[in-house]
């Protein structure tokens, strides 16, 4: 264990230990943020009211539309000189979400996952190779930290180049992977295409992440690799990465409680859901500096529970996540909402809002079918010009989202039509 | 002379066609010439009715998305190398078709061959000035 002392103090020393930080966060926040002292004013709720951790519910929700009507440095509590690594979210509507990490914020992330990468049993003398993108995505960067931490030796090849991994798993000697499901197991079959058997590179352990997946999927990437996959759970709001990882039992992903708290609530009515239930996952910072992040609406959808784990370890368990309350779809690792599609046709010329967003997994890898209703702007006597139209849909789309999709025109009307609420997104992945 | 079309787009998938036909059916607008234009995905149907008009609105009442395209119909021999001898003198001045369908009719001997080009006008002058027949748009509609 990386912390055996946090990581299984019992519960009642630990809460004690979580109340003593919500309520100097919540503190902090309400003097240092106008957002919070503002929302907590006309809340009629202030810092003193916090006084067990159940009060923790008479506070206002923030959601990623808050974070981002105050891009992009509206939430930090410190002054920009504190500040060392600013991150941003990758493919959202409208403006990012933008992450600020002070020195200890920074070793905070990485305390989390070398907490993460002990439960996957690596250490100081493995060589992890890190598929996550480096960039302003936190994947890459939180697990470069805390590999840094366990003193493991990072190889940060960064996603793509695929033969070019393999060739350096082979070189190298990689010991441990990081990867999203649906790249590793690409990276499985470009190997034995290549006749490389992936069980023969000596891989110890797998993270993977950033991406919806299913039991079967894991067991998929376990055979090919021949080694434990461990699921990790984060979001760039929050910090990155790292706010839960699996330990070997691999029965739920170990939150870690004493730096960030989790509820979990009715998406509906937002009432709080005891353990076991399945509900919207609320995270809230106990010990961030730069910008403290209280009762955050991830959206994901999951359960936890309280019991110890059999690894000995008391930190609650998340399983995995099993949906959204959104309508957020996550595409090879990339989130994207059906508003951005929206914006991507009205940009491509007259094409009207009417579609459906049809993704798949045919074998290993997601795949998005956009279908666009073709209306008279759009139609043209000729199979080429209606190419062209199809062709710049994609082009306007990718442009908006960064993902490539399949467009299909269908006739007018015939896509369903929604009272209220539309439903723009067939996930027929089956990982829920 | 010019012969007005419909096009409309369908979706490639069983059974597209039967819809629209049914509903120029029940508006009582026969067919007179018909191609099908076809990628995985969609397709142009391309029709000459009797009366355009009619069809038009039919198919419009019903959802379908339907252009309507002008194209030139001319008579050519029913004869080993008549389309040829036709489309030879249209690619020697330089029209570049966009596509074509044919049919014989009762007029013995003689078929009809469609036209569709970007450059329309152009297209009957040369007709015209080699001597090649364009048969009226009635005369189509009539058939």
């Amino acid at each position: 264990m990386w912390n055996e002392e946090i990581e299984t103090m019992p519960r009642q020393d630990l809460e004690e230990l979580q109340l003593k930080k919500l309520q100097s966060t919540v503190k902090r926040a309400f003097n240092e943020i106008p957002y919070y002292n503002k929302k907590y004013s006309e809340a009629e709720v202030f810092p003193e009211d916090i006084e067990t951790l159940k009060d923790i519910e008479k506070l206002p929700f923030i959601t990623k539309d808050d974070l981002r009507e105050s891009y992009p440095f509206g939430l930090f509590a410190v002054d920009m000189s504190e500040i060392k690594e600013l991150h941003s979210s990758s493919g959202t509507t409208g403006k990012p979400v933008v992450s600020g990490y002070t020195e200890k914020d920074l070793d905070t992330w990485a305390e989390t996952i070398a907490r993460g990468l002990t439960m996957m049993g690596i250490g100081e003398d493995d060589i992890l190779q890190n598929t996550h993108g480096y960039g302003m995505f936190t994947g890459g960067f939180g697990v470069h930290y805390g590999s840094h931490k366990v003193g493991a030796a990072i190889i940060p090849i960064s996603t793509g180049q695929t033969r070019r991994q393999i060739e350096i798993m082979q070189d190298f000697g990689s010991t441990g992977l990081i990867f999203t499901p649906s790249y590793g197991i690409h990276l499985g079959e470009v190997a034995l295409e290549d006749g490389i058997d992936p069980k023969e590179l000596g891989i110890k352990a797998i993270g993977f992440g950033a991406e919806m997946w299913t039991e079967e999927i894991r067991q998929r990437v376990e055979e090919i690799f021949g080694a434990k996959a461990y699921n990790i759970y984060g979001l760039t709001e929050l910090m990155g990465p790292g706010v839960g990882v699996e330990c070997e039992a691999q029965k739920g992903l170990h939150i870690a409680e004493d730096i960030y708290y989790p509820e979990i609530i009715d998406p509906n009515t937002q009432e709080t859901l005891g353990e076991n239930q399945k509900g919207e996952l609320v995270l809230t910072n106990l010990e961030r500096e730069g910008m403290p992040v209280i009762r955050f609406r991830t959206k994901d959808l999951t359960k936890l529970t309280y019991e110890k784990c059999e690894c000995g370890r008391t930190h609650a368990r998340m399983s995995r996540i099993t949906g959204r309350s959104d309508d957020m779809i996550k595409v090879k690792g990339v989130a994207i909402f059906p508003s951005q599609i929206e914006k991507a046709l009205l940009k491509a010329g007259d094409v009207e809002p009417h579609y459906l967003i049809i993704v798949t997994r045919p074998g290993t890898l997601d795949e998005i079918e956009v279908k666009v209703e073709a209306s008279k702007d759009i139609f043209f006597d000729g199979v080429k010009e209606m190419m062209a139209v199809q062709n710049k849909i994609g082009k306007s789309i990718e442009n908006e989202t960064g993902i490539r999709v399949k467009v299909t025109l269908v006739e007018p009307k015939t896509l369903p039509r929604f009272e209220g609420k539309a439903k723009r997104v067939i996930d027929e992945r089956n990982l829920h | 002379m010019k012969i007005k079309q419909l096009s409309i787009f369908l979706q490639n998938r069983m059974g597209s066609l039967a819809k629209p036909l049914e509903v120029l059916t029940v508006a009582d607008v026969n067919i007179r010439a018909m191609c099908m234009a076809d990628t995985s995905e969609f397709g142009i149907l391309r029709l000459v009715v009797d009366n355009p008009e009619k069809g038009k609105e039919a198919l419009e009442q019903n959802n379908f998305l339907v252009k309507m395209t002008e194209i030139i119909g001319v008579e050519m021999n029913d004869a080993p190398g008549g389309l040829t001898s036709v489309l030879n003198t249209i690619k020697d001045n330089n029209i570049d078709l966009e596509y074509l369908y044919a049919f014989t009719h009762d007029k013995k001997d003689k078929a009809i061959l469609l036209l569709h080009t970007d450059d329309i006008d152009r297209l009957i002058n040369v007709l015209n000035e080699n001597n090649i027949t364009i048969v009226p748009s009635e005369e189509v509609y009539n058939l």
